[in-house]
């Protein structure tokens, strides 16, 4: 089947979306930005087409019938085994890579000492690695880095201990491996591995088994489906680094505009509030941007700032929304510098004030800064969509639809847990449209 | 798998010499070379800004006429002049003010050296022409008191309420009867004579009909020149020391003649990579170019096809296109004019009017504001001028940010990506009528 | 010293005060003009506009001087850039969010190229408002600046005449100069008593009591004065070791109040400064015979204040008005406290701080905006200027 794949390098993370021809979302996939955007845009879109894949395993298993209520439990167990298959190959290519590198002046004499314990780490890392795919299990982070990562690091610990071996010497040949096996494209293809992970389910669920007949004819007929990618369209801070032709490459603001508008149709005014950047657009009812502006140099209340904020306070990212909406009279805060972010707080705790009323109050200064970009784009006109990371925090959409009600009336605020893919699904929708308006381009040609 | 579409090599451009570049060349070399020149030549040298530049009356001492604000424009062009804004503030300039006056004084406390490598002579004089900037008249006090040199102020009433009134210039005849004249006589030594002044502007006025031919140029399609970043250029000679000589008379033609040639051949204008492609875009631009990274600004609008057909910019010096001319029978009165009408002066009901004419007869797809940090004269009240111009014009514009000479505040990539969503949102709007058609 | 009823004490006084700043909406403005028929309101903006022929007019002037850090500017941001001064926003945020419309006209000194610009704004965005820029000349000769001037003058004047229907006489002008003569003086009067005895009228309540002039009809300001300076001269306050300074920033954007107040913990009173200037802009009575517009025209010429949006034709002259301020009041420093991007402030400043280094005279420096809530820097630097002043000083 046909699909336009919409890719968005952005600062932090980089996201791609794969519509169908119908305009709708098959598959999304994220992963975090490195400093090879090609990489990530591979990595992103790979992903996007695995979630594809599911998805027209989800229509076709529904379709067929089969396996009736529990497809939504398979297919979970399937996604789970898929995942371990990655994790289990990414670790795989992570033990040879740290293998390989154990050589040199600084392993003199060690090398197969550290090449045992390495050995162990990875067994003991393979061992409990379907846990961590098991079901009900939290994962810090969907990000293999992030996942192997601090695992790694416990049982080297352990491990060297009992050697008596130095720990840093495994923890150098990860510092100097992760960064390679994370930007390797995966080996194998997709379909080995979609089978592997099939294989596994079919093995630990014996329910499904009496249902295989079914269900594997259905799963063979989906796999023969090629996703063929007809159009693509990147956009996002990377951009411009991409070997793209400009007809593949949109300006972030347009696809965020139009992302909105598929998400919304009603919408007319998009905030984003990003990492580094706050974007006040207006578009029209066709999704078409008609104004916009964003932030100058200053990045000041933009996502960024709430991660200062954040560690200066030691407490996670996410913790920072809960702990605010406790408090029922913010503290006025006149600026959102960020290079003032860290005096003012201990400023305002040595005078007394409760941490929760400041944090508060910097919600609140981080919203006023937006709604000022909002203003100088042309205000607020209903139907208002809020984006971005700063959307999923729930004391920051508290004072944005305080200000609104108080400046705008009652106007409809949309928030997706979704919004991430904003930017993506704008870029993969322009694809779909710059393919259509070529084959219509030919079609009158011809 | 991901379609990569093979980058074309880009062609061989030439890149031709017209005789009015080399014209103009020449007449910079000489004017540097004479006021370098002047502690030895014992010629006196007066200082004043470009809005309100007399440069008619200023000839008629023999001074040697010295621009502070052209002078920061070459270092930005040069990219000198971030080193000298950062030693203006390390001796305890503020980072919000303008970048102009920073440079000047970072330059002067760097050795005070021109583009052709030899020293800025002290001013004689200071002919604080406070015309249309309130920065003027600090940038002078703040010279004056380093030079310690006669300094006259003449005032120009801002025209507020969108005209000129008798008072205003009645006020500015007598300033340059009673204060301004006198002063330059004695600083020079060379005693006024009005027929002199009376030569000076008939020569200018000539000039100044080339100069609107050429500007005007551009309401064809294609553009045969760039309004802006060509324009920056072709009002060099006639903003500067040469209003009023034969030099810029000569300039003028040759420009004029040049243009006309291009607009027989509907040729697009000239650019630094050679000739422009096809025209994919015209705009009106409002406020001053970023001159730092000139070459980089331009880029982004020559690789969509951009053509900028009208600016303010080129009006800051004097506002020529509305039929004003520099007017020999009225010779004091005429200067005071053309001091009251500078872009900067007018209101900005004005201004608003000035561009919204401009998207209109110009043929344009819209209104392009690069808004300057440092400049408060032309930032303040550009958002709301934006947004009138788009509804008297039904015409999309965009809002971009840098500054004149501080490196610091052009975010290339912010700018970029304010641009190209500013022309796609122009294609879009296209296609959608095309659509509708 | 118990008070009797119908004597208001300090604090009494400056709790009228107090809320009058509060007050965002103008009320005591508004109830003055629905007091009678036909009454009407000219706001104002700083640094300085002849209030007189206002007054002349049966009119209220009005001072506008910004929101203040109690107004959170959500309209106003859509007009500007944010490397622009803050009170221009929270001016058009008090006039779009319907603060100011009871007021019928609105002028707009020529200080800097943002004001003068905002002119051309609230023309177009209320335009059932008079707004007019208001030019004051740069040469200071009684027959080039002063004629233009004083027609100048005569425009407004006549504007003022078409608003309320009837024009301005020149018996009018004279008796509104009179009051406003009474009313600079007893300005002058509470900044000389506060120069000489600083604990008795602390900086933050001066400040309140001079700025109710902005608000109030100048009679009732006038009053409010002159209670205020026999309450104070009837309490007995504590005194405190701080040390003397004078205080500049062109101020057309206040201070937070707090700024003021902190400056006064930190150890420093405020002996002189350049806030609320239009309340002692004329610095000797104007006289009252003969042609008013011409007495005032002269009186801005050769008797008013210096501030940095004024030309100084004398090299020699530039800065000395801080220098005699300075030994006037007895102070032993200076702040220079400048609202964040504003020109005249920043750019004069430099200028103004070789002729005090020259004069031997300390001083430091910070910028601030009307809304600024991180007072800690700010009592840090002036409490450790107060203490280097008293270490070099000897005491």
């Amino acid at each position: 089947m046909r699909t336009f794949v919409g890719i968005d390098l952005g600062s932090t993370t980089t996201k791609a979306v794969l519509l169908d021809e119908n305009s709708d979302v098959i598959g999304r996939g994220i992963t975090n930005s490195r400093s090879n955007y090609s990489t990530a845009a591979r990595v992103a879109s790979e992903e996007a087409r695995v979630d594809g894949r599911f998805t027209l395993f989800r229509r076709a298993l529904g379709a067929a019938g089969g396996l009736g209520s529990r497809v939504d439990a398979f297919l979970a167990a399937l996604e789970r085994s898929f995942r371990l298959e990655q994790f289990l190959e990414q670790l795989g290519d992570l033990e040879q890579t740290c293998v390989g590198l154990v050589k040199g002046e600084r392993f003199a004499g060690r090398e197969s000492g550290v090449k045992a314990a390495l050995a162990e780490v990875f067994a003991r890392l393979r061992a409990e690695a379907p846990e961590l795919y098991a079901p009900g299990a939290k994962r810090k982070s969907d990000f293999f880095r992030d996942v192997a990562g601090s695992r790694y690091h416990a049982h080297a610990e352990d491990v060297a201990r009992v050697a008596g071996l130095p720990y840093d010497l495994l923890l150098n040949v990860y510092d100097k491996s992760i960064i390679d096996v994370e930007n390797r494209p995966p080996a194998g293809g997709l379909d080995d591995k979609f089978r592997r992970a099939l294989a596994r389910v079919l093995e630990i669920e014996p329910a499904l088994k009496s249902a295989t007949s079914a269900v594997l004819p259905t799963i063979e007929r989906t796999f023969g489906i090629p996703l063929q990618e007809a159009y693509l369209v990147g956009t996002g801070y990377g951009r411009v680094t991409l070997p793209f032709s400009k007809e593949h490459i949109r300006s972030e603001i347009l696809c965020h505009g139009l992302g909105a508008h598929m998400m919304y149709p009603k919408t007319r005014t998009v905030l984003d509030i990003g990492g580094q950047d706050t974007k006040g657009i207006q578009v029209d009812s066709h999704g078409i941007v008609e104004n916009f502006q964003m932030n100058d140099r200053c990045a000041a209340g933009c996502g960024r700032y709430l991660g200062y904020i954040a560690d200066e306070m030691n407490m996670g990212l996410h913790e920072l929304g809960p702990l605010a909406m406790k408090s029922d009279r913010p503290a006025r805060i006149n600026s959102t510098c960020t290079v003032f972010a860290g005096a003012e707080l201990r400023d305002r705790l040595s005078l007394g004030e409760k941490r929760e009323d400041i944090l508060a109050g910097l919600h609140r200064a981080i919203i006023l800064r937006a709604i000022s970009i909002i203003s100088r784009s042309g205000g607020v006109t209903d139907e208002f969509t809020f984006t971005g990371g700063v959307a999923k925090n729930e004391a920051a959409v508290r004072e944005l639809r305080k200000l609104i009600r108080e400046n705008y009336g009652e106007v409809t605020i949309n928030i997706n847990p979704e919004s991430i893919y904003t930017g993506a699904l704008g870029a993969a929708e322009f694809a779909r449209r710059a393919h259509e308006g070529g084959a219509r381009m030919e079609g009158a040609a011809a | 798998m991901t379609t990569f579409a093979t980058p074309k090599p880009a062609p061989a451009k030439e890149v031709a010499k017209d005789d009015s570049m080399l014209k103009q060349k020449e007449m910079m070399a000489s004017h540097y070379e004479r006021l370098t020149n002047a502690p030895t030549s014992g010629a006196k040298v007066a200082a004043t800004f470009v809005p309100g530049n007399l440069n008619e009356l200023i000839m008629c001492f023999d001074l040697v006429n010295n621009l502070p604000e052209v002078n920061a424009i070459q270092n930005g062009l040069r990219r000198t002049s971030g080193a000298f804004v950062l030693e203006a503030e390390k001796i305890g300039h503020s980072e919000d003010v303008c970048t102009y006056v920073k440079s000047d004084i970072g330059m002067m406390a760097k050795g005070n050296i021109a583009p052709n490598g030899k020293r800025f002579p002290n001013p004689d004089v200071l002919l604080l022409s406070y015309t249309g900037c309130f920065t003027f008249m600090k940038w002078f006090e703040l010279l004056r008191e380093q030079y310690k040199c006669e300094t006259v102020m003449l005032h120009t009433p801002y025209m507020g309420d969108g005209k000129i009134t008798k008072n205003m210039i009645d006020y500015m005849v007598k300033q340059l009867k009673e204060e301004v004249i006198p002063k330059l006589e004695r600083v020079s030594g060379v005693k006024f004579d009005i027929d002199r002044l009376r030569e000076h502007l008939k020569k200018s006025a000539k000039a100044e009909d080339d100069l609107v031919r050429v500007l005007q140029s551009a309401k064809s399609k294609p553009s045969p020149i760039d309004a802006y970043f060509g324009g920056i250029y072709y009002i060099g000679p006639i903003f500067g020391a040469f209003r009023g000589t034969e030099d810029a008379i000569d300039y003028y033609r040759f420009l004029r003649e040049e243009v006309d040639a291009r607009l027989a051949a509907g040729k697009g204008p000239v650019t630094p990579d050679g000739d422009m492609g096809t025209e994919r875009y015209r705009l009106v631009v409002e406020g001053p170019p970023n001159y730092t990274n000139f070459r980089q600004f331009w880029k982004m609008f020559y690789d969509e096809g951009a053509v900028v057909v009208a600016s303010s910019y080129t009006k800051v010096g004097g506002v020529y296109d509305l039929g004003f001319r520099h007017d020999a029978d009225k010779p004091l009165e005429t200067l005071a004019e053309y001091c009251l009408g500078v872009y900067t002066n007018r209101s900005l009901p004005m201004r608003i009017d000035m561009l919204s004419r401009y998207v209109e007869e110009y043929q344009a797809d819209g209104l392009l504001i690069n808004s300057i940090k440092s400049c408060n004269s032309f930032s303040a009240g550009q958002l709301l001028m934006m947004r009138e111009v788009e509804k008297r014009t039904g015409k999309p514009a965009a809002f971009v940010e840098s500054d004149l000479v501080d490196p610091r505040y052009f975010s290339a990539a912010n700018i970029k990506n304010r641009l190209e969503s500013y022309f796609q949102m122009i294609e879009q709007k296209r296609a959608s009528a095309r659509a509708a058609a | 010293m118990a008070a009797s009823l119908s004597t208001p004490t300090a604090a009494d006084i400056v709790a009228r005060a107090q809320a009058l700043f509060d007050d965002l909406t103008f009320s005591a403005a508004r109830e003055w003009k629905a007091a009678a028929p036909g009454r009407k309101v000219v706001g104002y903006m700083p640094i300085y506009v002849p209030r007189e022929i206002i007054h002349a007019a049966g009119m209220l002037p009005l001072g506008i001087v910004g929101g203040g850090d109690q107004l959170e500017v959500i309209h106003g941001d859509a007009y500007y850039q944010s490397y622009i001064c803050r009170i221009p926003r929270s001016t058009i945020e008090l006039g779009v969010s319907g603060r100011l419309d009871f007021v019928d006209g609105m002028l707009f000194p020529s200080i800097c190229d943002v004001i003068r610009n905002l002119s051309g704004m609230w023309k177009m965005m209320f335009p059932q408002v008079y707004a007019r820029y208001f030019d004051v000349p740069q040469n200071y000769r009684d027959d080039i600046g002063g004629n233009y001037y004083i027609n100048e003058l005569a425009e407004l004047v006549d504007d003022l005449g078409k608003l309320r229907g009837k024009p301005i006489t020149d018996e009018e002008l004279r008796a509104s100069i009179g009051v406003y003569n009474e009313n600079r003086r007893l300005v002058r009067e509470l900044y000389a008593l506060r120069a000489k005895q600083p604990w008795q009228a602390p900086a933050a309540e001066v400040y309140l009591i001079v700025r109710a002039g902005l608000v109030l009809p100048v009679e009732q300001h006038s009053e409010m004065l002159r209670d205020y300076l026999a309450a104070v001269r009837a309490e007995e306050r504590p005194k405190r070791d701080n040390c003397r300074v004078v205080v500049t920033g062109v101020f057309c954007e206040q201070p937070p109040l707090n700024l003021i107040k902190s400056l006064e913990l930190a150890g420093c009173y405020v002996v002189d400064d350049d806030l609320l200037l239009v309340t002692r802009w004329l610095t000797a009575d104007v006289p009252l015979e003969g042609d008013p517009l011409r007495n005032l025209a002269l009186a801005f010429l050769h008797q008013s204040e210096s501030t940095a949006a004024k030309y100084e034709p004398d090299l020699k002259e530039k800065g000395q008005h801080l220098v005699r301020a300075v030994q006037r009041s007895g102070a032993e420093g200076v702040i220079f406290a400048s609202p964040s991007f504003c020109d005249p402030a920043l750019l004069d400043r430099p200028m103004l701080q070789h002729v005090l280094k020259d004069a031997g005279i300390p001083y430091i420096a910070f910028k601030y905006a009307e809304n600024s809530g991180q007072m800690q820097p700010i009592r840090e630097q002036a409490g450790t200027f107060a203490d280097s002043i008293k270490l070099w000083s000897g005491t």
